[in-house]
């Protein structure tokens, strides 16, 4: 199969979802270069992945590996170069800042995510008050996004994310903005909401330690282009706590390989 | 080291287990820590910050006034705020001063909304296809720079002495503010807020109505605020200059009237009340709407 073939394939199997899905995004051969003054640059090489039904798979990268391009793909606001990517249904995206629309009130900006994935008007409102439950932030309809504190503003933007219904959500570095209280609390959350929807989570970050507080699965990936370097499969059981003993010593592990594999550019 | 792995792992669930339960009261903990009290200010404190310094400086233009009546000693040249005042009760008695101010206003008001109805659509144009705004963008920023007052000519030569020349001239230098508010506006759409409509599938027509219209509104208002000062202006340079019986008496030829029958008092009642009017409909029309989308973006800087 030629690539064009293939990409013309990935944009037609949103909507055709027919049997049961074996995976809620896989990536098959992806590659992406830009255009620069200084001819086409190479982003991502040749990445491959599969996200199962109800995954929590975290992407590990330091600067210049490709994270966020490599998101943008998957939630389709942009395309391949080479390489097929498939989702089960419109992925849902969360960004490192918030991007709620601050002319509405945090319910509205629920409600909008509904209104355009076509709920009828009358269940809207309840749909609403039941996302904002799941996150914690009853009572919160009518407040301005400017009177949230900024991890108030990720829970609602986690809630807006999740009135999309998407089978899998994208989270590009969404907790980075955050102070480490917050993130703590945010993680914790964040594990018990994957818990009670069984969603699929592909998480962006540069955060070791996150990374394995979160995840099942950790992939490494190299810096420019990104290529896949590691991969590693955390079974600790959920909650953890980002200080437990094995989140850490896995995560020392992993810093090691990560930080190898910056050496290497230092060289070059 | 292998006992000890497994004694941590299950310490770890125990207390993580614990640790779901207080996740509630923490969370709740930091969103009342974190809660941002915003209070409107009272009367006193606007009275102090707002109404009582414009009070103030309206005292001494008055004092100065009156001080400098005598030392002029010339009715002609600088009239005594006592005869103007007399103009005022003369036009208020023979009812003509809220005429004066009605056939201006509903002229000005007219040719704002039809620049409304104008500028709006061309604004979207504009600031959405590529073609058009490198056509006609750089005319439309340069028409702000033109005086209005130099359409009237043209304007009379075409269209003679009547109310379609006052509202061309009125259109000509309100719609390109119009327009270029929104198109700026729309170039300040945060590029993030239109990659999340995006995912959430507001694309096309969905986009611009939900994320970028709305977006773009605080600098839609300015340009509405600038349009409004813009149709003023030109209204009354239209009025002084198509001074024309059957057109009624518009502030403009209220003016014009003082100047020909050099009735010095009548001029400073023309321009007292054309500044009157044009900062009463700023102040109740336009900057209300304006600190209401600011605020309620949490854009307006408390003092």
């Amino acid at each position: 199969m030629t690539s064009q073939e293939v990409t013309t394939m990935a944009t037609t199997l949103a909507k055709e979802t027919t049997a049961a899905v074996e995976y809620a995004a896989r990536l098959e051969h992806v590659s992406k270069s830009f255009a620069t003054p200084g001819g086409q640059q190479l982003v991502l090489d040749d990445i491959t992945i599969d996200v199962a039904p109800g995954e929590f798979v975290t992407l590990l990268g330091a600067s210049g590996c490709g994270k966020s391009t490599l998101l943008n793909l998957v939630a389709g606001l942009d395309r391949p170069s080479t390489g097929s990517i498939t989702t089960d249904g419109r992925p849902a995206l969360m960004f490192q800042e918030h991007a709620l629309f601050p002319w509405l009130t945090a319910g509205k900006n629920i409600e909008l995510a509904l209104k355009l994935r076509g709920v009828p008007k009358d269940q809207r409102r309840g749909r609403t008050e039941e996302l904002l439950e799941l996150v914690r932030l009853q009572g919160s309809y009518g407040k301005r996004v400017h009177e949230l504190s900024g991890g108030m503003r990720q829970r609602v933007a986690m809630a807006r994310a999740l009135a999309q219904e998407s089978r899998i959500l994208l989270m590009d570095e969404p907790f980075a903005a955050l102070d480490a209280i917050t993130r703590d609390v945010l993680h914790d959350e964040l594990t018990r909401i994957w818990g009670e929807t069984g969603l699929s989570v592909l998480f962006v970050t540069h955060n070791v330690r996150e990374a394995v507080r979160l995840a099942q699965r950790v992939i490494l990936l190299s810096s420019r282009p990104g290529r896949i370097a590691r991969e590693w499969t955390v079974d600790i059981p959920q909650p953890r706590r980002i200080e437990d003993a094995p989140v850490a010593e896995l995560s020392l592990e992993i810093t090691d390989v990560l930080r190898g594999e910056i050496r290497r550019h230092g060289q070059q | 080291m292998a006992s000890s792995e497994t004694r941590t792992t299950e310490s770890t669930g125990e207390s993580a287990a614990g640790t779901l339960g207080q996740i509630v009261s923490v969370e709740a903990g930091l969103d009342a820590l974190d809660l941002v009290v915003t209070s409107r200010p009272t009367f006193r404190q606007t009275f102090v910050n707002k109404i009582f310094p414009p009070i103030v400086a309206l005292a001494v233009v008055m004092v100065v006034w009156v001080i400098l009546t005598p030392i002029v000693d010339d009715p002609s040249k600088l009239p005594s705020p006592s005869a103007v005042g007399g103009e005022f009760k003369d036009a208020w008695l023979k009812g003509d001063l809220l005429g004066y101010i009605w056939t201006s206003v509903s002229r000005g008001l007219l040719g704002f909304f039809f620049a409304l109805l104008i500028g709006t659509p061309l604004g979207l144009v504009v600031a959405r296809v590529k073609f058009v705004r490198a056509a006609i963008g750089p005319i439309l920023s340069g028409l702000q720079s033109l005086p209005s007052v130099a359409w009237v000519p043209p304007a009379v030569i075409w269209l003679g002495l009547n109310n379609s020349m006052m509202y061309t001239v009125i259109l000509l230098g309100a719609v390109p503010s119009i327009a270029n508010g929104l198109v700026s506006g729309v170039d300040q759409v945060p590029p993030l807020f239109l990659r999340a409509g995006r995912t959430m599938g507001a694309t096309g027509v969905k986009g611009i109505w939900h994320v970028t219209l709305p977006a773009a509104l605080p600098g839609y208002v300015a340009g509405l605020k600038q349009g409004w000062a813009f149709s003023w202006r030109s209204l009354m340079a239209a009025e002084i200059i198509a001074n024309f019986p059957d057109l009624g008496v518009g502030l403009g030829q209220l003016l014009e009237n003082g100047r020909t029958a050099s009735d010095m008092a009548m001029v400073f009642e023309a321009i007292v009340l054309i500044l009157f009017v044009g900062i009463a409909i700023d102040l109740l029309l336009f900057s209300p709407v304006e600190r209401w989308v600011l605020r309620s973006r949490g854009l307006l800087v408390k003092s």
